[in-house]
This record gives structure tokens, sequence and C-alpha cells, in this order.
């Protein structure tokens, strides 16, 4: 029987196979058919593509200041002579604010630094958060250690230890980046290390450290597959929670330099002048608020697809 | 139990010792001299030199430390260079704003929260379900201050029904001092109402399809009593324990809402500091709602056995 295969077995086999190629493209197409994914992702796309293509949707300079036009309601209209003699309007689709900047530019150019805020935070906090969780889940004298610390840092609401940090640097993107993404990384590792805490106990685990199985090979073949699905959730979540960190910072002016376009920032000079008009706190109080419920939809939407169990404690 | 409190307690000593670790290097990491930070940008050398003495900053680290961790213990914060005054005395002046607006938040919160939980839970898959979990997305989604903002446009500005910004002390009437506080708790209140009612939810299905519950039914009782009486008081303790993890989500929303409505309270303490660079305050803020955070937990966890006497230490 072994040395021989008997072809009906080897058949079985073949379909056997198939049904695992199978398998993994129903996973996809399950993901791709959630309309909490669909929905979340579409929005996603665009506020992504309105980031790219910001200076061909009909904006002006973001920065460019105007005497004349301060304070406008959305749907102003000036009248300029350009360089070249010729007259121009210019149409103030979301108003302009108190230094004359107009507000609809500024709000598209600021889906820039959300998403890329957004993005980074989630991919740097991931990314750290997986490699200090592995070391702790696996090597057991050293999980004490780094979970104490990871304790410690979960300790100090999250907000204030971004505040906290942003103190410590001189006001930019870089510094942003990081104060957010160092209070996100304790928990991902403590999702990365009950991972690998129920997954070292498997059948399939012990076999291949009983065939002698290099610990590093043993880590990237058996163990880090299983964190895959969770932390593409946990992304997610960060992701959204980044973008509204990174708006909180620049509202309450310690973040990003005030002159940048950031949808805090463009709120945060509105704020004077909130009770005759709301515009400059309205519009891209919406577009934020639009982007970072997207990007939790979508997250929803993973959860439920790619990792059941999860949702189910949810 | 008194072992397990014991236990508790000696475990909460290693963190709040690393928050103590983490808040005195925070001055040190700048590439900045400590001393002349503290001292301001208006400082003279001499000032600088006496500051420096003072904080033993010409002694090793690990001394420095414990000096610093000394004077902590015994309530000293140290000067603020930016109010003029004592950290202590600062903080002392700040915290009556910060307590009744977290009080009043709390209370708001909590008891929308838990019955919107119970009947999502209650109504699974109906449209008031659909309701209740559609909230809580948006409350997680949209900003603090933009729900600030509008509560203001809507209540304040549109039909000046309430103030605008500002706070009373409780001392000039409770009529004047909810008055100032209903917006900032309502604002402060979705994120927490919307971590709570999921929990909630979340947790309740979990206890109503369990046989006592169907036992409590068959025996007659009320639905209003199987809910509340034999449900909810099963599926508390995750509950309880989301309340606590969401004082870090409130700690964090009280530092943007003291802004939206000029409060001067610790949060709006916080980011005059971190503009001021003041960083003996930024330290004492942060180790105080640190150590708040983590009292309440400690708190929480050893409420679990009085919720549920079946948990046993």
């Amino acid at each position: 029987m072994s040395a021989q295969t008997n072809p009906s077995t080897a058949a079985a086999t073949v379909v056997a196979d198939q049904r695992i190629e199978n398998a993994k493209p129903s996973t996809w197409r399950r993901v791709r058919r959630n309309p909490s994914v669909l929905f979340g992702g579409t929005v996603l796309l665009i506020m992504a593509l309105i980031a790219i293509f910001a200076p061909f949707l009909g904006t002006r300079s973001p920065t460019d200041i105007a005497p004349v036009a301060r304070n406008k309601v959305p749907g102003f209209e000036r009248t300029v002579t350009g360089p070249d003699g010729k007259e121009q309007t210019l149409v103030y689709r979301f108003g302009s604010d108190s230094l004359g900047r107009d507000v609809y530019s500024r709000t598209i150019y600021g889906a820039r630094v959300s998403i890329i805020v957004g993005i980074t935070v989630a991919f740097l906090s991931v990314t750290i958060g997986l490699f200090i969780g592995l070391i702790s889940g696996y090597f057991r004298w050293l999980d004490p250690i780094i979970m104490r610390i990871m304790d410690g840092l979960m300790a100090i609401p999250a907000i204030l230890l971004a505040i906290a940090l942003v103190s410590l640097f001189r006001a930019g993107l870089g510094a942003v980046i990081v104060a957010i993404t160092l209070p996100e990384i304790p928990r991902v590792v403590r999702l990365v290390r009950s991972v690998v805490l129920s997954v070292r106990e498997e059948p399939y685990v012990e076999a291949a450290v009983t065939v002698g199985t290099p610990t590093p090979t043993l880590i990237w073949r058996h163990i880090l597959p299983n964190t895959i699905a969770p932390l593409i959730v946990q992304g997610t979540f960060i992701c959204a929670s980044a973008i509204l960190v990174e708006a909180i910072l620049s509202f309450l002016g310690i973040g990003i330099p005030p002159e940048t376009p950031t949808w805090g920032n463009i709120m945060a000079e509105g704020r004077n002048v909130f009770r005759l008009y709301s515009h400059s706190i309205l519009y891209p109080g919406i577009f934020l608020a639009l982007t970072v419920l997207a990007v939790n939809i979508l997250g929803d939407g993973l959860r439920d697809t790619l990792d059941p169990k999860m949702a189910k404690r949810v | 139990m008194a072992s397990f409190i014991f236990k508790r307690l000696l475990a909460t000593i290693p963190v709040m010792l690393f928050v103590a670790v983490f808040v005195f290097l925070m001055l040190r990491m700048t590439p900045y001299d400590p001393a002349a930070i503290i001292a301001g940008d208006n400082a003279n050398a001499d000032q600088v030199a006496a500051i420096r003495k003072s904080l033993g900053l010409d002694q090793p680290i690990l001394s420095q430390f414990f000096i610093w961790m000394g004077q902590i213990l015994q309530g000293n914060f140290g000067e603020s260079f930016f109010f003029k005054k004592t950290v202590t005395s600062l903080i002392a002046d700040r915290i009556g704003p910060t307590l009744s607006l977290a009080t009043v938040t709390m209370l708001l919160s909590i008891s929308v929260a838990v019955p919107l939980g119970v009947l999502a839970a209650y109504r699974q898959g109906t449209w008031i379900d659909r309701v209740v979990m559609g909230f809580s997305v948006m409350g997680f989604s949209v900003p603090v201050f933009v729900i600030g903002y509008i509560l203001i446009y809507l209540f304040a500005i549109n039909v000046s029904w309430l103030p605008v910004q500002g706070y009373r002390p409780l001392s000039a009437g409770f009529g004047e001092w909810i008055r100032h506080l209903i917006l900032p708790a309502c604002t402060l209140s979705v994120i927490y109402i919307a971590l709570i009612a999921r929990m909630t939810r979340a947790s309740m299905l979990e206890v109503l399809s369990e046989d006592y519950v169907r036992t409590a039914r068959a025996k007659g009782q009320t639905e209003w009593k199987v809910l509340f009486r034999h449900a909810l008081r099963n599926a508390a303790v995750p509950i309880v324990t989301v309340i606590g993890i969401g004082i870090a989500l409130l700690i964090g929303g009280v530092v943007v809402t003291e802004s939206v409505y000029s409060i001067a309270g610790l949060g709006r303490l916080t980011v005059d500091a971190v503009l001021a660079r003041d960083y003996p305050t930024i330290q004492a803020v942060i180790l105080l709602f640190s150590f708040v955070y983590v009292v309440i937990n400690l708190l929480v966890d050893l409420t679990y056995s009085l919720l549920d006497p079946r948990i046993r230490y």
C-alpha cells in the first residue's frame, strides 16, 4: 500500500488538496462580500484618493492667506486679477477662516495628514507589538519583565501619554506619530502574546519541536500565521483611534504646527469664531467623523469575517 | 479574600513604580538641561544653579530618583514656573471642576448605558438593537470636541437654554452648578455610553441563554425581574470591568472637554502645562491621573466577589 499508490486514494488526495486550495479564496470572498467591509473600505478608499489627488480637486494653496476674505460664509465668491491681467473668480465652497484661507482646500489637504498618521501608526504599532509579543510569548524568562513594562505603560491613559510624549519633542508629524504609536504597543503585545501562549500548546507545534525545528523557523512558519488575522483587525481599530488622537492633539494646539492643514488644526482655528461662524468646525468635523466611522466599520466587518472567535467575545 | 487583596495591592506596586520611573525619566530624556527647563526661559545662571542643587541634579541619577520619589511621597511635586506657585496647590485649585465633571458624567453614562445595553440584548436583532449598536459605533468615531461644538450650537447658541462655556462651583448653588455641567457631561459621556452599552449587551446576551433565566421565566417571574434581578446581576462582572477600564477614556476626554467648555480643571491644566513646557506640572498630572486609574481598577477587581459570590480567591 505504501509502495504502490491506489489510484482512487491518489484522486481523493488531489480532491482534498483542491479543497484546501479553495478554502483560501473563500475567506477572501467572505471578507469581500461583507457589507461592513465593503462600506468601510469604499469610504476609506475615497478618502485616500482625495488625499492623493488633493491638488486636482479644485483646490488652491491651503496656506495662502487673504486679508480681504476673512471669515466668509460657504459659497462666498471673490474676483481677483491674476499676474497675467486676467480676471479670475475664487469660490470659497466651505467658507474661509479668520486668516482668509480657503477652508475647502484646507479640508481636502487635511485628509493627507490623517491618512498618513492612521496608516503609519497602525503599521508601526502592529510591527513593534508583534515583535515584542512573540518574544514575550515564546521566551518564558523574559515574559514577566516585558509584561510588567506593558502593564506600566497601560496604566497611563493613552491620550495623556501621547500628550506627555509630544511635550518632549519639537512639534511635527514625526513626533506626533511616535507619541500616538507608543501607547498602542502594549495592546498589540498582549494580543500577540495570548495567541502565542495558546498556539504553543497545540499538538502540531509540539510535533514541530519534537522533530527539531529551529526556533526561528518554528515561530515564522507555525506561530506567526496565527497572529495575522487578529492583527489585521486590531491594526484597523488602531488606525481609527490614531486618526482621532492626531485630530485631538492638533485641536488642543499641541500637535502638528497650526499652519499645516490638518482637520484638527482647522477646527482649532475655528474655535475662536465658533459662535458666529460654524463652518470651520463643521466641515472638517464631518470629514473626520466619516473617516473614523468608515475605518471602525471596516474593522467590525474584518473582525466578523476573519476572527470569528473575537467577534463572539465583543 | 484577605490574601487576594494583599496580592492585588502588591501587584500595583511595580505598575506605579514603572509610571514613576517613566515620569522621572521624561525630563531626563529631553535633550535639554532639566534645571534650565524648570527654571524657565527668563531665569539667570544663578537661579538655574540653585534649582540644580535643590533637585540634586549634581548627584548620580539613581539618587536623583530617590530624592524625587521622596519628595513626591511627601506630597511635594515641585514648583510650577509658569503658574508661579507649588504644583500641589495648583492641583488643589483645579481638582474641583474635574471631579464634578467626572462624577456627573459617570452617573449619567451608567444610568443611560446599562438600560440601553439590557434593552438591546433583550430585543436582539430588532431595530432597537441596531439603533443602540449604531449609536455605539458612532460614539467611538465622532471626536469629543465635534460632539461638544454640535451640542453648544444646538442648546446654547441656537436656543440659549444652557450656558455656552464656563464652570460654577457647587458653592454657587446646585442649580448653577448643574446648569454649567449638563453640556460638558453629555459631551464626555457619549464615548463612555458607547463602551458600556456595548459590553452590557454582549454580557447580557451570554447570560440570557442560561438555564436559570429560563427557570425564572418558567416559574412566572415578570420580565422586569428576570432581566434586572436574575440576568443583569450575573452579567455584572464584565460590565463593571469595562466601566473601570473606561476611566482611561474618560480621563482623555476630560482633557478635551474642559478645553472646549473653558473649564479650569485638571484637563485644561494639562494642556496649558504642555503648551508652556511646564514639566513639574505635566509630571504631577500624569502621576495623579495614572494613580487614580490604577486605584479605581484595583477597587473594581475587589468588587468582583461582592457582585458574584461564586468568585472565590
